[in-house]
């Protein structure tokens, strides 16, 4: 084998390896930076040995077991220290010994717990509160994803050193905060929990904003997230949010394809070519969903938006939508997680379902909004409303109004094609 | 990436003999490891290709051939579709996969195609787009 053709199959270990390598330190050392300095070491010996000796029958073993002898001469580094001061009082050598003796033993046993506890333990403390969200993606990508700085700057259009900076800050705070290594008790779960999703929700709409020609890092990101969720899902069966969001994340990568033209224009859901529908994502995503509703109780917003993409996915033709139970679980989703944009949302579904009247009367409720001031989409839902309700001046001028509140040129191109329409319609008539 | 991963079938699975419950315990197990690292998009075995039958194009022509079928060493016994980083990475994972069959077989690697495999169609105005971003972003790292 050449030495770049082990180098990629050390980053393969690596990718596989990584975060359980990781996840086991830190349950050791109680510090989630270090573990990860740990792990780097483990993975610089591998990259030092490996293109020699060849890469071992179990690679995974190696790189654990490099690593928690690193741990333990990092320990005993220490202990070296700690036993000089104690020197003076010498006859506490012996107990000394045998304590440490138990101590390391101890580690070990720690480290050995449980693998899929451990990650679990990982994941929480990557996606902790105490962090900004920003960190707790970068960090969880770097963690838990196994990517590098350099990965993560290019995938969020940042620069790298950004990303460094940020990963390093982010393993201070949780080393001097001491946000223990654990997976947070039931009382605390449920918020701890949305916290983990609400970043890898953030991670797979960072991939699924990006567009075709930008670095292939940036839709990587759905990639990752996905990954993320399916590893989640298996990690907290029992947890149907977790379900919920891999199914909406399943479902909208399903359409991934088919959401952007030949020349890089996006395709509204109702015109895409639904023949260009992953079918083998969105059969997952059914699945995914299928398995939250057997777990039982209210459906959390994540299942809902993925019930809500789920009707999509299930008709065949954009005519077949069923419109009236879209608007009721809008009408759900709104219950448990108001906000100005389910909201015109739910005016669309209900424009849909009961005619345009009913929804123009939902989107003008929101007109006051703040929130949706400078939202280029409540005057483009308006105007598309009032083109159905033959109001065409009123709808042009909405229309004006959305194109010149986006930033996105081909959005804001298709906005004033449709003001064009609407004053060309109005001649017509 | 997608890759097909295929296991390559055997005398003993063309004659229909099922894998003993070791085999399929390991191979349970290993197939549990791909869900949890959530690689595995889609798993199944096949039957021996004597329940198959092939059909063979010439021109506008079509002749069906009922199994089984000779070359053993070409048929497919199974297949998963994984989602991975690289190459080697879905080597990685074969090379962990337990012995399918008892004695000597095989599994083969192949990367699914998937849309930007088929040429980076550029207009002249994403290209300009990307360029923009990466001025934008070596001049942010200045």
């Amino acid at each position: 084998m050449t030495a770049s053709a082990t180098h990629s199959a050390i980053e393969a270990v690596w990718r596989i390896e990584s975060a359980k390598v990781i996840a086991g330190l830190a349950r050791m050392v109680r510090d989630v930076g270090l573990a990860e300095e740990l792990a780097q070491e483990a993975l610089l010996a591998a990259l030092e040995t490996w293109p020699g000796t060849g890469a071992p029958d179990n690679p995974g073993a190696w790189l654990m077991a490099t690593a928690k002898n690193r741990a333990l001469d990092h320990f005993r580094r220490d202990k070296l220290l700690e036993r000089k001061h104690e020197e003076l009082a010498g006859e506490m050598e012996l107990e000394h010994e045998i304590a440490a003796a138990d101590r390391e033993a101890a580690l070990i046993e720690r480290m050995d717990d449980d693998i899929g506890d451990n990650l679990l333990r990982l994941v929480f403390v990557a996606c902790h509160p105490v962090l900004s969200t920003e960190a707790r993606a970068a960090l969880t990508l770097r963690l838990l994803c196994g990517l590098t700085t350099d990965e993560i700057a290019r995938a969020f259009l940042v620069p790298e050193p950004t990303i460094a900076q940020r990963i390093v800050r982010a393993k201070r705070t949780l080393g001097e905060t001491r946000v223990p290594f654990e997976v947070p008790r039931k009382d605390e779960l449920a918020a701890r929990l949305a916290s983990v999703l609400e970043v890898v929700y953030l991670v797979f709409n960072e991939g699924y904003s990006a567009t075709a020609g930008e670095d292939w890092m940036r839709p990587a990101l759905c990639a990752e997230a996905l990954r993320l969720g399916r590893i989640l899902a298996e990690l907290v069966p029992k947890e149907p949010e977790v379900h919920g969001l891999v199914a909406l994340m399943e479902i909208q990568a399903s359409r991934a394809l088919a959401r952007v033209g030949p020349s890089g224009e996006p395709i509204l859901l109702l015109d895409q070519d639904r023949s260009r529908w992953d079918h083998l994502l969105m059969r997952r995503g059914l699945a995914a969903l299928a398995r939250t509703e057997q777990l039982g109780g209210r459906l959390g917003p994540y299942a809902l938006q993925a019930a809500i993409a789920a009707c999509h996915a299930r008709s065949r033709t954009a005519q077949e939508t069923d419109w009236t139970r879209i608007a009721a679980l809008y009408d759900a989703l709104a219950q448990i997680a108001p906000s100005p944009v389910v909201e015109l949302n739910r005016a669309v579904a209900v424009a849909m379902a009961f005619g345009p009247a009913e929804g123009l009367a939902l989107v003008d409720a929101l007109a006051s909004e703040p929130a949706l001031k400078h939202y280029h989409l409540l005057p483009a839902v308006r105007g598309d409303l009032l083109v159905k309700l033959g109001r065409l001046d009123e709808a042009r001028a909405e229309f004006e109004r959305a194109a010149s509140l986006t930033r996105n040129a081909r959005e804001k191109k298709l906005l004033l094609d449709r003001a064009a329409a609407s004053h060309k319609l109005r001649v017509v008539k | 990436m997608r890759f097909m991963v295929m296991v390559k079938a055997t005398k003993d699975s063309e004659a229909g003999v099922l894998p003993d419950e070791q085999i399929l315990a390991a191979m349970g197990k290993f197939n549990e490891e791909l869900v949890k690292a959530g690689v595995m998009l889609a798993g199944e075995g096949l039957q021996a290709s004597s329940k198959g039958a092939r059909v063979r194009f010439k021109g506008s022509k079509r002749t069906v051939i009922d199994g089984p079928f000779a070359e053993t060493k070409e048929l497919i016994a199974g297949f998963w579709l994984w989602q991975v980083k690289s190459k080697e990475e879905a080597i990685e994972w074969v090379k962990r996969c337990p012995n399918p069959f008892s004695g000597e077989s095989e599994i083969e690697i192949r990367q699914v195609f998937e849309a930007e495999d088929f040429g980076a169609e550029f207009t002249p105005e994403l290209r300009e787009q990307e360029e923009r971003l990466r001025a934008q972003l070596s001049a942010k790292k200045k």
